[in-house]
């Protein structure tokens, strides 16, 4: 057991140190948010498969209650977040990149937040695929930033996995929420972190921690100690942007570099937040849905700084109000940390689950950007790129759209850090421009592999259509080969018998049209005879 | 005399390596145009004709024997840069005589409308359409490449093209564009200055 931080660690290349803007948040302990009286919960995910509504408007609901059910694979449920009425189903804005509405509930609360829960299931006496199945039905996605849903990648991970990391790093500016999570809640995190142990069969965990929060570092390491589990062991690592990445985090702790294009999972490891853990300690062994999450509320247009346990589906402007919002300094609401995050373009935007930080800033904080101007070659993107990538030669092939090219050089692996942004000298925005290739990209992969199956399709119409053109011939050409047959048969029979046989033959088909006919006719009388007596039988009762 | 060496030196070979040509143009004769092939891999397969060839394969003989590449809408932009790159010529715009590039469609039988006439079952290029005489319809979404070809024989217009994602799905960064005002910035961009 290592109850001392361990300090090996395999250094990461590049990587920036901005200010870190961690403090004010972390003045006091986690808020608790007020109950608001109208949430909005959002419904479906973006790019996840879609979910099937369980609720109507009118219905009542209480705080845990399913409202949305993902499919079992890769879908993610939706809770309602506190007690209350569905007021309507409706497409309403969320924070995403696209600015784009989503499919939410709007729930009006009746104040008493009153849960139902789904009963606790005591984890040593329960299989692994009951355990997933419980954080399916809690609705846990990753709360790192990707939310991609817990249990897919669990079930995923299964009997695969000999190393969990556990994020910890929490390494982008003014962000703290895990920070003062880990500060509050160590023991429900172990827990969380040991119920993925016995999910996964890892046998060892190694959580990553920054080494500019060592109050967090102390209160996971008393929790460790509590917990006398030999398989857990803390790495405090530098501080230095961005080392919470998922493949940079595991490259600093165990020193396996994930090769490009694969999952963690397959290099044997899987990567989990702290706040992931928590929820899904709290979803076996309190049976509660992801409803809340802890959120940063920080910026210089905020009075009071700091972390909330906000319900998801809450309207971020209530929240910052609670803070003391200065709205005459306000000059943008970001949502997520300054380097990844992205703009509201206003406040009457839900918390979802994946909304680690909402940084409410002022124009001197954090200025509107300078001109974009020409690249000048200085190179120091790629000094910065935690990838080992040629940002420069990216930029290039982005901007004159040379997708191959682009793709040769790898842009895939970008993981859209924005180091290389925040260096430019030139204030060139170049993960906007990495961000429009990679979709490029993948469009231009799928269009490839449809047309593919297009033609394979068509080929196989053509050599149908070509088959069936083939045997009609074949067909029209047996037809009349046999009736030239006849024919001759015919005449050699005539030949024969003399002119007298052709005669009768005649006479043979004449009367085999007369006997058709007839049969024609007798068949037209006894429908006729049966019609009439239906008839009558139908007015029969009537009258 | 010693001239005689170096001559039926070099006959040998020249007959020798005659006849190994020979043999090679016989054995190894390739049937059509290669590049045809490579061509058509790059177009998008719909086989919907709206570049006024019946299907894609014809489109691109046209190309190989030196016809324009700008008339393909579904493949568009990408499918034209690709062209150009295989063809080593300039890529040019999209012909807008032939249609303009917008998102992928796939067919969409209006169930109660349909009338089982099979007319479109037999327009389908590639099978995507299920069904049979006087039995409703249906597209087989995933098969389907949004041609188009089944909307006109339809006797009873109840096939609409409906795009194939929505929005959200649809949607994907684009790349800044410095002439505007709204640029879509993220936010990366405005932290340097603040440091």
């Amino acid at each position: 057991m290592s109850i001392q931080a361990s300090h090996s660690f395999y250094p990461l290349p590049g990587g920036i140190h901005p200010s870190e803007n961690k403090a004010q948040s972390l003045q006091g302990p986690i808020r608790q948010a007020e109950l608001p009286a109208r949430l909005i919960i959002p419904l479906t995910q973006p790019g996840f498969a879609q979910a099937h509504v369980q609720v109507q408007p009118g219905d009542k609901v209480y705080k845990g209650q399913l409202l949305a059910s993902g499919n079992p694979v890769t879908g993610l449920n939706a809770h309602a977040s506190t007690s209350g009425t569905v007021v309507e189903i409706t497409e309403h804005a969320v924070p995403n990149m696209s600015g784009l509405p989503e499919l939410c509930a709007v729930i009006a609360s009746d104040g008493q937040d009153e849960w139902q829960k789904l009963p606790p299931l005591d984890p040593a006496e329960t299989d692994v695929d009951t355990l997933i199945t419980r954080i399916h039905d809690c609705g846990i996605s990753g709360l790192g930033g990707a939310g991609f849903p817990s249990h897919t990648k669990l079930r995923g991970a299964l009997s695969k996995v000999h190393t969990l990391v556990i994020n910890a790093a929490e390494c982008e500016p003014f962000i703290t929420a895990d920070h003062a999570l880990m500060r509050e809640h160590a023991d429900e995190i172990i827990k969380g972190i040991w119920l993925l142990l016995q999910i996964t069969g890892a046998g060892k965990c190694l959580i990553g921690i920054e080494d500019n929060k060592p109050d967090a570092r102390d209160a996971m390491l008393k929790a460790i100690e509590d917990a006398f589990d030999d398989r857990l062991s803390l790495v405090e690592v530098p501080t230095k942007y961005p080392s919470g990445a998922e493949k940079q985090l595991i490259w600093l702790l165990t020193g396996t570099e994930v090769p490009s294009g694969k999952i963690t999972i397959q290099s044997g490891i899987m990567c989990q937040n702290v706040g992931t853990a928590r929820a899904i300690a709290r979803a076996v062994l309190h049976g509660e849905a992801l409803v809340s999450r802890i959120t940063t509320f920080t910026g210089a247009a905020l009075e009071h700084p700091c972390n909330m346990e906000v319900l998801i589906g809450t309207p971020v402007a209530e929240l910052l109000a609670q803070c003391d919002l200065d709205e005459s300094r306000l000059s943008r609401v970001i949502s997520g940390g300054p380097l990844m995050g992205f703009h509201l373009p206003h406040a009457d935007l839900p918390i979802v689950k994946i909304t680690n930080c909402i940084i409410a800033t002022t124009e001197s904080e954090l200025p509107t950007p300078a001109p974009q101007q020409a690249c000048i070659r200085c190179g120091f993107c790629t000094d910065v790129c935690p990838v080992n990538l040629l940002p420069q030669q990216l930029f290039w092939f982005s901007r004159s759209k040379e997708l191959e090219k682009a793709e040769q050089h790898n842009i895939m692996d970008c993981i859209e850090c924005g180091a290389c942004a925040y260096v430019c000298p030139s204030h060139i925005p170049l993960v906007q421009y990495y961000r429009a290739t990679k979709a490029e990209l993948r469009e231009a992969k799928e269009k490839e592999l449809k047309a593919e199956y297009s033609k394979k399709r068509f080929d196989f119409h053509q050599q149908r259509m070509e088959e069936q053109k083939r045997q009609d011939e074949q067909r029209r050409a047996e037809r009349a080969a046999l009736a030239k047959k006849r024919k001759q048969e015919a005449a050699a029979g005539g030949e024969q018998a003399g002119g007298e046989q052709a005669g009768g033959e005649q006479k043979e088909a004449k009367d085999a049209i007369k006997a058709a006919l007839e049969r024609v006719n007798a068949k037209k009388a006894a429908r006729a005879a049966k019609a009439s007596q239906q008839e009558q039988n139908d007015t029969e009762p009537g009258s | 005399m010693e001239i005689l060496t170096p001559v039926f030196t070099l006959l040998i070979l020249a007959v020798v390596f005659g006849a190994l040509l020979g043999y090679a143009a016989k054995a190894f004769r390739v049937e059509g145009n290669p590049i045809v092939d490579e061509i058509n891999a790059l177009l998008p397969q719909t086989q919907c004709g709206q570049c006024g060839h019946p299907g894609c394969r014809p489109y691109a003989e046209s190309i190989a024997a030196g016809g324009p590449i700008n008339k393909c809408p579904p493949g568009g932009e990408s499918t034209i840069a690709a062209l150009a790159n295989l063809l080593d010529v300039e890529p040019e715009p999209l012909d807008a005589e032939h249609g303009v590039e917008d998102v992928r469609k796939v067919a969409y039988i209006r169930e109660d409308e349909c009338i089982g006439c099979t007319k479109c079952i037999q327009a389908c290029p590639v099978d995507a359409i299920l069904g049979s005489a006087k039995h409703m319809h249906t597209v087989i979404t995933s098969e389907c490449t949004g041609c188009d070809l089944c909307v006109e024989p339809c006797p009873v217009d109840c096939i609409d093209m409906i795009p194939e994602k929505n929005p959200l799905q649809n949607w994907h960064w684009q790349r800044p564009d410095p002439r505007l005002q709204n640029v879509q910035l993220i936010v990366t961009d405005q932290m340097r200055k603040a440091s």
